[in-house]
């Protein structure tokens, strides 16, 4: 029975410390005599504050967008509905664009979601794993080899991410880094962002729909022509030499495997 | 009083020493001070760092922590293993620190007297326990799992807190000492969480630290509370590692130095980090009394 007692604790416990709705869990006291509501406060307080500290840090952009007020009601109300199930909290609110999307009172800012969705591809191309890029010389003998070139594949760096935006995303998020002026960004132009990671530090791009179109079809292991059709079948413009000047310049090509390795 | 001669005693399963950090001032590594630490290599003990933050795949914060392992020593501070829940202990999480610990080969590893996860969901908080039977077997099982699983003992740290359980059949202090008597762990002994625990339950600190096992204390930590005040108007103190360290945590740490000699002492600060300067000026002042604390008899 004493077991039974002490399992309704911690699950009474847990349940009012997300539910600021609920009391204070019996069983509780102080020493001097205050109401355990008081002292509860400051645990609920904690978890509440440390997690929408915790996406605060994650969506900088996104706060400074809403203003500080609306973005913790915002996130206070994703915390208590979506807590974390991992203590490792690097990876906590990955879904808070899509939260945001569905979210109504944040409806007049129809590019919010997808600013949260470039933050999270920052935070991810961060923590992403290591990965050595190849060396130049390898490239360049590589490219020397018009017979098999077409049928290489590249293997791109863990940081690397994609977003295709209706919205100028890119943009947006860079008025927020003290680059570009708000009056000049045109509301209605989509924008594709490339995220990486190079040197230590995450970067962001603005690239058009046939380099968008190349990498993501590189990403997903197509070789070097089918990226490349695909590319100029999305962009008539598309110039494959300076797509691959990106990512070699960002040390973004980890491995290059001719078409029989796969 | 004991002398600063005495060694901490061996794990008993294990035969490893508690812990192997040097008998000076060390500082919690945050990652606004990495290129600082870095460039400026400061007389600093040890750094130590927050697990979890490192449950990463790759990035900077393993590059720069790979390079200041290289020069100082490092201790491992758990923050979500959730030692005291009532559910199994998370065996990913428990993988993911023998991953870092083989990584970092950590001088110290030590984590909670507390819980913070339940069932499938983590709250983040270092939340409280009812100080009673099933509970020290389910801590003392949970310890023993983790010493087994790291190959290598653990220091327990003291926590900071708000409330009382009425089911609770003994003291914060004897169900600490039951748990290391049982599991050969050491103690992590944080003299701000002895304070503001005192201050808030009306208990006196000097009288809890006397209580407590100091024989296994293989570190201290000193950190900054913050002051609210409950429903009596009542002096509530709030373990927020956001401030300064206060002189009473001063005071009480020297009170506690004379009694066990030199010992690894960690300054905290993980809210409003200020400059590395103001984290350093502390680190001097708890490595000044470690000094005194050796020429003590």
């Amino acid at each position: 029975m004493r077991q039974e007692a002490a399992v309704n604790t911690q699950a009474s416990f847990a349940s009012a410390l997300l539910d600021p709705e609920q009391p204070y869990p019996a069983g509780l006291y102080c020493g001097n005599g205050a109401d355990p509501a008081s002292r509860f406060a400051v645990y609920r307080n904690n978890v509440q504050s440390s997690l929408i500290n915790a996406l605060a840090d994650a969506y900088p952009v996104v706060a400074q967008l809403v203003g500080d007020e609306f973005f913790r009601a915002m996130a206070a109300l994703y915390v208590r509905r979506f807590p974390p199930t991992s203590a490792v909290l690097s990876d906590y609110g990955h879904d808070f664009a899509d939260f945001i999307g569905g979210f109504p009172p944040a409806a007049s800012l129809p590019y919010l979601a997808d600013v949260a969705r470039l933050e999270r591809l920052r935070v991810s191309a961060y923590h992403a794993a290591d990965a050595c890029p190849v060396q130049p010389q390898q490239i360049a003998a590589a490219m020397a080899e018009p017979a098999t070139l077409g049928q290489l594949r590249l293997e791109l760096h863990p940081s690397l991410g994609l977003l295709e935006s209706a919205h100028p995303v890119v943009a947006l998020w860079a008025t927020h880094q003290g680059d570009g002026d708000w009056q000049a960004i045109d509301l209605q132009q989509g924008q594709n962002a490339l995220v990486l990671r190079h040197d230590l530090e995450v970067e962001v791009f603005a690239i058009d729909a046939g380099v968008a179109c190349f990498i993501h079809s590189l990403h997903h292991s197509q070789p070097l022509q089918v990226a490349a059709a695909n590319a100029l079948a999305a962009d008539p413009a598309f110039e494959p030499s300076q797509a691959l000047a990106l990512l070699i310049g960002r040390g973004t090509i980890t491995r290059l495997s001719p078409h029989s390795e796969v | 009083m004991m002398n600063m001669a005495v060694p901490l005693p061996l794990h008993p399963a294990t035969q490893a020493p508690l812990s192997s950090l040097p008998q000076r001032a060390g500082l919690g590594l945050k990652t606004e001070h990495f290129r600082q630490v870095l460039r400026e290599q400061p007389d600093i003990g040890f750094f130590e760092v927050h697990a979890e933050n490192y449950m990463v795949a790759g990035g900077p914060f393993h590059h720069y922590l790979g390079l200041i392992r290289e020069q100082y020593p490092l201790s491992l501070h758990g923050v979500g293993l959730s030692i005291g829940a009532e559910g199994p202990l998370d065996q990913q999480h428990l993988k993911r620190l023998a991953v870092l610990i083989e990584r970092y080969q950590p001088q110290s590893f030590s984590e909670h007297l507390a819980w913070s996860s339940h069932g499938p969901v983590f709250l983040n908080d270092l939340l409280p326990l009812a100080y009673d039977r099933p509970t020290l077997n389910r801590v003392c099982e949970h310890i023993d799992q983790v010493q087994n699983t790291l190959r290598r003992p653990m220091l327990l740290e003291n926590p900071a807190t708000y409330l009382e359980f009425r089911q609770s059949s003994m003291d914060e202090a004897e169900f600490i000492r039951e748990v290391i008597d049982r599991t050969g762990c050491g103690l992590l002994l944080d003299v701000n969480n002895v304070y503001v625990s005192c201050i808030n339950h009306r208990r006196d600190p000097l009288a809890y630290i006397d209580a407590l096992p100091l024989h296994a204390v293989g570190e201290i930590h000193l950190a900054g509370f913050a002051e609210d005040t409950d429903s009596l108007g009542d002096r509530l103190l709030i373990d927020d590692h956001g401030a300064p360290i206060d002189n009473a945590v001063w005071a009480l740490y020297l009170r506690l130095l004379e009694r066990i000699g030199p010992t690894a002492t960690l300054i905290e600060r993980d809210n409003q980090v200020p400059a590395f300067s103001v984290l350093h000026a502390e680190v001097r002042q708890a490595d000044e009394l470690l000094q005194c604390a050796r020429r003590l008899p």
